[in-house]
């Protein structure tokens, strides 16, 4: 037993968790996933890696919910994030249980980034390896929220981010383009990002969008397509406008 | 098969325990050692039973349109000696929580303290404040942790919060009752006389006072084991207040002012005549 209190996470001389790193890097790896907070709706989308053939492509879930107001994307190792995300669910009911109130965002997004936390911290265990995008609205103002952790166990708010590959081409994006959204113009600015960095279409998307309202809705291909459909038109009629100089010049 | 029950682990210790506060004291659950006799259950029995009539008081509250009153006797009595005539049997959790007290004097005061503190931890950590339903609920988890150990406490949690006006009964049972009108205590059935007979939603602050100070004053007269002075505290949007603090004495004069006896009426009436 005195094997497992060695500690995995351990500083290095100038002030690293190479443990922590690693998990980083084991994100970065990992399906691209954005989110984007509207006014009134919060769209989360996911990299879908091609399925095999032979696979049923509905076991393999990548955007799940933690409570009806609540869902969560990650990017990662999808083991872990089964672990982590059946903590968080029971964690919901915990609370529901104990304080006869649904969980705020904030308050499962602290939960699951300081079990995160525990673990770059505890004897013979690593760090969880996934970064997780937890979005929700508040189950008394109604107002929407966007948090991210990571595997140190740090969380923030965000208006929108993106985690996993190519990250920081979908956050440039974000910076450039991001406005405040509301209803469809947030999808499509969450499919808009996601098309920086994936093939295009629906089978390569996955997109749910959660409002008040009706909860979380996973938007299935034949919308996504339709709405890919659109953004491209809107690009190629921008591209158009470019090229023909206006008359009154 | 062996389940995987690693997830249920943080039951039924509070969940602020998961998130680092730290195990202390507070938080441990439960454990002593089990005196070594032949029949634990009818010692564990008769423990309990040394310990339930100790109810010796009167409290009780009730919710009305303009918040919650809630209003209680001073008497402790340790069997048939009066300890005390100026106990205090509400304590103000925060500054929207009341608590009664009922029962164990100490167990009331220590578990409303440590309420207190849980409350104030959950206000912290959630930058908004707990509810009613959620303070007694995290009271009566407690006290169910420590069922059949003896406890005592058969307290009211009346507050106000987002929902409007709370209360709550919750013993050392571990149960827990929602509810409009409650009276707690050996003067219970005297209080709840007056107070269901007299109760309207829509009573004025000053009806609703002199409500309650009158269930209490009732109870008082009849109940050995209540007395002193009858306090009515008052829960509404802006926190808890006291509203008076009467002697049980002097309102039984108030209410039923000396008059002359039928004789001395009549010897009056003579000598005038």
């Amino acid at each position: 037993m005195a094997r497992y209190d060695r500690a995995i996470t351990v500083f290095s001389p100038d002030g690293h968790l190479f443990q922590v790193e690693y998990a980083l890097e084991a994100v970065r790896k990992g399906n691209a996933a954005v989110g984007v907070r509207g006014t009134d709706t919060i769209v989360l989308g996911v990299e879908k890696k091609s399925t095999p053939k032979l696979q049923d492509s509905r076991s393999v879930r990548k955007i799940v919910s933690l409570d009806t107001h609540i869902a969560l994307a990650c990017a990662g190792l999808k083991a872990d994030a089964r672990v982590l995300i059946n903590r968080a669910r029971i964690e919901c009911q915990s609370h529901r249980l104990t304080v006869e109130d649904p969980v705020t965002v904030e308050y499962i997004t602290r939960y699951i980034a300081g079990l995160q936390q525990k673990y770059t911290q505890s004897g013979g265990v690593r760090p969880f390896g996934l970064s997780t995008l937890i979005v929700g609205f508040d189950p008394y103002t109604g107002v929407p929220a966007l948090y991210q952790t990571d595997p140190s166990g740090t969380f923030s708010a965000w208006k929108a981010n993106a985690t996993g590959r190519n990250s920081n081409s979908m956050r440039e994006f974000l910076e450039k383009n991001y406005k405040e959204t509301s209803g469809q113009e947030t999808v499509k600015l969450a499919i808009r990002t996601l098309l920086e960095v994936v093939e295009s279409g629906g089978k390569n998307i996955e997109i749910a969008v959660m409002t008040k309202e009706h909860g979380l809705r996973q938007l299935d291909e034949a919308e996504i397509d339709a709405i890919v459909a659109e953004i491209e038109a809107e690009k190629a009629a921008a591209e158009a406008a470019k090229k023909t100089p206006s008359k009154d010049t | 098969m062996k389940l995987d029950l690693s997830g249920l682990q943080s039951f039924p210790s509070p969940t602020m325990a998961e998130v680092g506060v730290g195990e202390n004291d507070l938080f441990a659950r439960p454990s002593f050692q089990l005196p070594a006799c032949s029949d634990f259950d009818g010692f564990e029995k008769e423990a309990i039973q040394m310990v339930k009539p100790a109810k010796g008081t009167t409290t009780l509250a009730f919710v009305f349109k303009e918040g919650v009153i809630v209003a209680a006797e001073s008497r402790t009595s340790m069997g048939g000696q009066i300890a005390s005539q100026n106990a205090n049997k509400i304590v103000e959790i925060n500054s929207y929580l009341l608590g009664t007290i009922a029962g164990g004097a100490a167990d009331c005061q220590f578990w409303h303290r440590n309420l207190g503190i849980k409350c104030r931890l959950h206000d912290l950590a959630n930058k908004r404040r707990i509810s009613v339903a959620g303070a007694s609920k995290m009271l009566a988890n407690i006290l169910y942790s420590y069922r059949k150990m003896g406890l005592s406490i058969g307290t009211m949690i009346a507050g106000w919060d987002e929902n409007g006006p709370g209360l709550y009964y919750v013993d050392s049972e571990g149960g827990r009752l929602k509810g409009t009108r409650f009276s707690v205590g050996s003067g219970s059935p005297y209080a709840y006389g007056v107070l269901d007979s007299g109760y309207r939603y829509d009573m004025t602050l000053e009806e609703a006072a002199e409500l309650a100070r009158r269930a209490i004053y009732h109870a008082a007269f009849r109940d050995g084991a209540s007395g002193g002075v009858a306090s009515v505290h008052f829960v509404g949007p802006d926190g808890s207040k006291k509203l008076s603090g009467d002697d049980v004495s002097e309102l039984h004069y108030k209410y039923y002012p000396v008059g002359k006896t039928p004789f001395e009426q009549a010897m009056a009436e003579a000598t005038e005549a």
